[in-house]
């Protein structure tokens, strides 16, 4: 590492031409092919999915897989005209669930992981094993019971139905606990406690900014998760201007095999659900770690 | 029936006993003995109302049924009864279901080894010095992670149809046969290869993070010693993150045994799903077509089963393993 920098002081009587002292290590050709090829198999989908929005209803199945069509600026306005614009409805739930359900759930996961981090108390252990046992359950067979119950409390086809029960998240709990642990040290709730200050505030002006940066994890993870959530709403919602996107595109794609012309509109409106979610990971990534995501903490 | 309200109230008394408790704690200034109480009961409060109540009244359902009274004419023609077992007998002697495990474990017999096994292949390349393009690989193969699987299917659907997919039109140009991928056993591939697409990346991310926590000294002193990349890998990395392999394989199978929204999502483009094909869509289908929430909530409870068994017997080898390799 300290040889480059050395060079430029070299004598004169070094020619010029030399070559530079040790050639940066060779390139690993073979994995960094596989790494590419793994990368193109990753972009496939996507990038035809890009394609395949700008091809006329005519051109989608007759033309090339990745030969650009002409269709794009009506795709666009069919889909926007399409039952008077249910599309962006759809949207908009869904940025409704995954916000405020991740926001909110965040704040659990927050208050929860937080107690269990910092304080000792009978039953901790007990507590968190419980919870994430519940890890373990199968999202239907927890989804019929629970529809069945919000049915009798008249709150199936509601957007509470589709929001209360994903603002428990047991992973969320988990990773707020390593964070916790991690980011807030004893000593600083100690000396808060010695100044007078109460639990409440303690957690929310001394733990919290700490365990900030792991939040924003938790809430992507969660907004992610109820973002491609189906199978909730699917049980829960009959009312398509309720459906979350994910719903929507797969009631317009079951309609599609009756009336082919949907096609064009579900891979349309398949391309702009996608891209919001991609711009938002490629933009976020500058400034938060990947790593963060498995609960690894730097120390 | 009425077991929900009872538990509901519990539930809000459990609150308000504990926020009552963190208030006097604060005014005697003492530790706070009840503030972590206070802090976990919304997370016990949202567990009690979308786990435990979900799961007791799937038991309860399980070992009930419907019985027609008299002539059976409306609204007090059926009743609800006690059943025992009959459900789960019906439940484990139901063809259809058995068929459905059967096709699950076919098709996570092919996802989950190749999936993990790609992911800890790209994680030790992204490892790797002397690779080139890693922080793009890690990006690319990461961005399936932001697709919903439902977009996921429906994308790779149309890809697999012979009118789209490139694969058939560069074969139809040679005068090659190309095999439907909707029909038979390549739908098996078609399925797994969607979840594979949707999952690799993400456990990629896990396995990669545990890899760059093993000290570089480690890596030199073999390096020092004569060893190759591939020995590195080999006989130190991997067995080193063997713990994430263990959770990424745990969670992996969880996953592939609740399969259901990419077989739903393929449906409209192919006949040969059946609307039964999981047996998680056996029980939806029980429940919101056939109307028979009883057999549906007995099948649900045995997948329950089936999973948290699994899950234990596995934890269990995988945690008497570790302390063998510890112990020596």
């Amino acid at each position: 590492m300290s040889a480059p920098t050395t060079a430029p002081r070299a004598p004169r009587t070094t020619a010029p031409k030399a070559p530079r002292p040790a050639p940066r290590r060779r390139i690993a050709l073979l994995p960094s092919a596989a790494l590419l090829l793994g990368a193109l198999y990753c972009l496939l989908p996507v990038a035809w999915v890009v394609v395949a929005a700008t091809k006329a209803g005519d051109e989608l199945f007759s033309t090339f897989t990745f030969a650009p069509g002409t269709g794009l600026l009506e795709n666009l306005g069919d889909l926007n005209a399409y039952r008077d614009g249910i599309y962006w409805r759809w949207m908009l739930n869904s940025l409704l669930y995954a916000g405020l359900g991740a926001l909110l759930s965040c704040a659990v996961s927050a208050l929860a992981g937080y107690a269990l981090a910092i304080y000792r108390f009978p039953g901790r252990e007990a507590f968190f094993n419980v919870l994430l046992a519940g890890v373990l359950m199968p999202p239907v067979i927890l989804a019929v019971p629970t529809y069945l119950l919000l049915a009798e409390a008249n709150l199936t086809d509601s957007h509470l139905a589709v929001l209360l029960p994903v603002l428990l998240s047991p992973y969320g709990i988990y990773l707020a606990r390593i964070y916790a642990a991690a980011a807030v040290p004893n000593d600083v709730v100690e000396a808060a406690r010695m100044d007078g200050s109460g639990e409440w505030r303690i957690f929310r002006a001394v733990a919290l900014p700490m365990m900030l940066p792991g939040l924003v994890t938790i809430f992507l993870f969660q907004f992610v998760a109820i973002w491609n959530n189906f199978l909730l709403p699917y049980i829960m919602l009959s009312d398509d201007e309720k459906f979350p996107i994910t719903l929507g595109l797969f009631t317009l794609l079951n309609q599609g095999s009756n009336t082919p012309a949907l096609y064009t509109l579900v891979i349309t409106g398949a391309l702009l659900a996608v891209l919001p979610l991609i711009a938002l990971f490629l933009f976020i990534q500058r400034f938060w770690s990947l790593d963060l995501l498995s609960g690894a903490v730097k120390s | 029936m009425n077991g929900r309200p009872d538990a509901a109230k519990a539930d809000t008394a459990d609150v308000s006993v504990a926020a009552t408790r963190t208030r006097a704690n604060r005014r005697r200034g003492t530790g706070g003995r009840g503030a972590p109480f206070g802090f976990l009961a919304p997370a016990a409060v949202l567990f009690l109302l979308f786990f435990a109540l979900p799961i007791g009244y799937a038991l309860y359902l399980s070992v009930r049924k419907v019985q027609i009274v008299g002539l059976g004419l409306g609204a007090d023609g059926r009743e609800e009864v006690w059943a025992g077992l009959a459900n789960y007998r019906r439940a484990l002697t139901d063809s259809e279901l058995l068929d459905g495990a059967f096709r699950v474990l076919g098709y996570g017999a092919i996802v989950v080894p190749v999936m993990l096994g790609l992911a800890l292949f790209f994680a030790l390349l992204l490892d790797a010095d002397r690779v080139r393009g890693r922080r793009f690989g890690r990006l690319a193969i990461f961005l399936p992670y932001a697709v919903p699987g439902v977009i996921a299917a429906l994308l790779w659907g149309f890809l697999y149809l012979p009118s789209v997919s490139p694969v058939h039109d560069v074969l139809d140009r040679l005068g090659l046969p190309a095999p439907d991928l909707l029909q038979g056993t390549p739908l098996y591939g078609a399925l797994a290869n969607i979840a594979i697409w949707g999952g690799t990346g993400f456990n990629m991310i896990v396995i990669y993070t545990a890899l760059r926590a093993i000290p570089v000294e480690v890596h030199e002193a073999a390096r020092l010693d004569g060893c190759s990349q591939f020995q590195i890998a080999l006989r130190i990395k991997i067995p080193m993150v063997l713990p994430s392999l263990v959770l990424t394989f745990f969670f992996s199978i969880i996953a592939t045994l609740q399969v259901f929204n990419e077989p739903t999502t393929l449906r409209p483009l192919t006949n040969n799903l059946s609307t039964t094909w999981s047996p998680l869509m056996k029980v939806y289908e029980d429940a919101f077509t056939g109307g028979d929430i009883h057999s549906a909530a007995a099948t649900s409870v045995v997948i329950a089963l089936v999973t948290l068994a699994l899950s234990f017997g596995f934890l269990r080898i995988a945690n008497a393993r570790n302390r063998s390799e510890e112990s020596r």
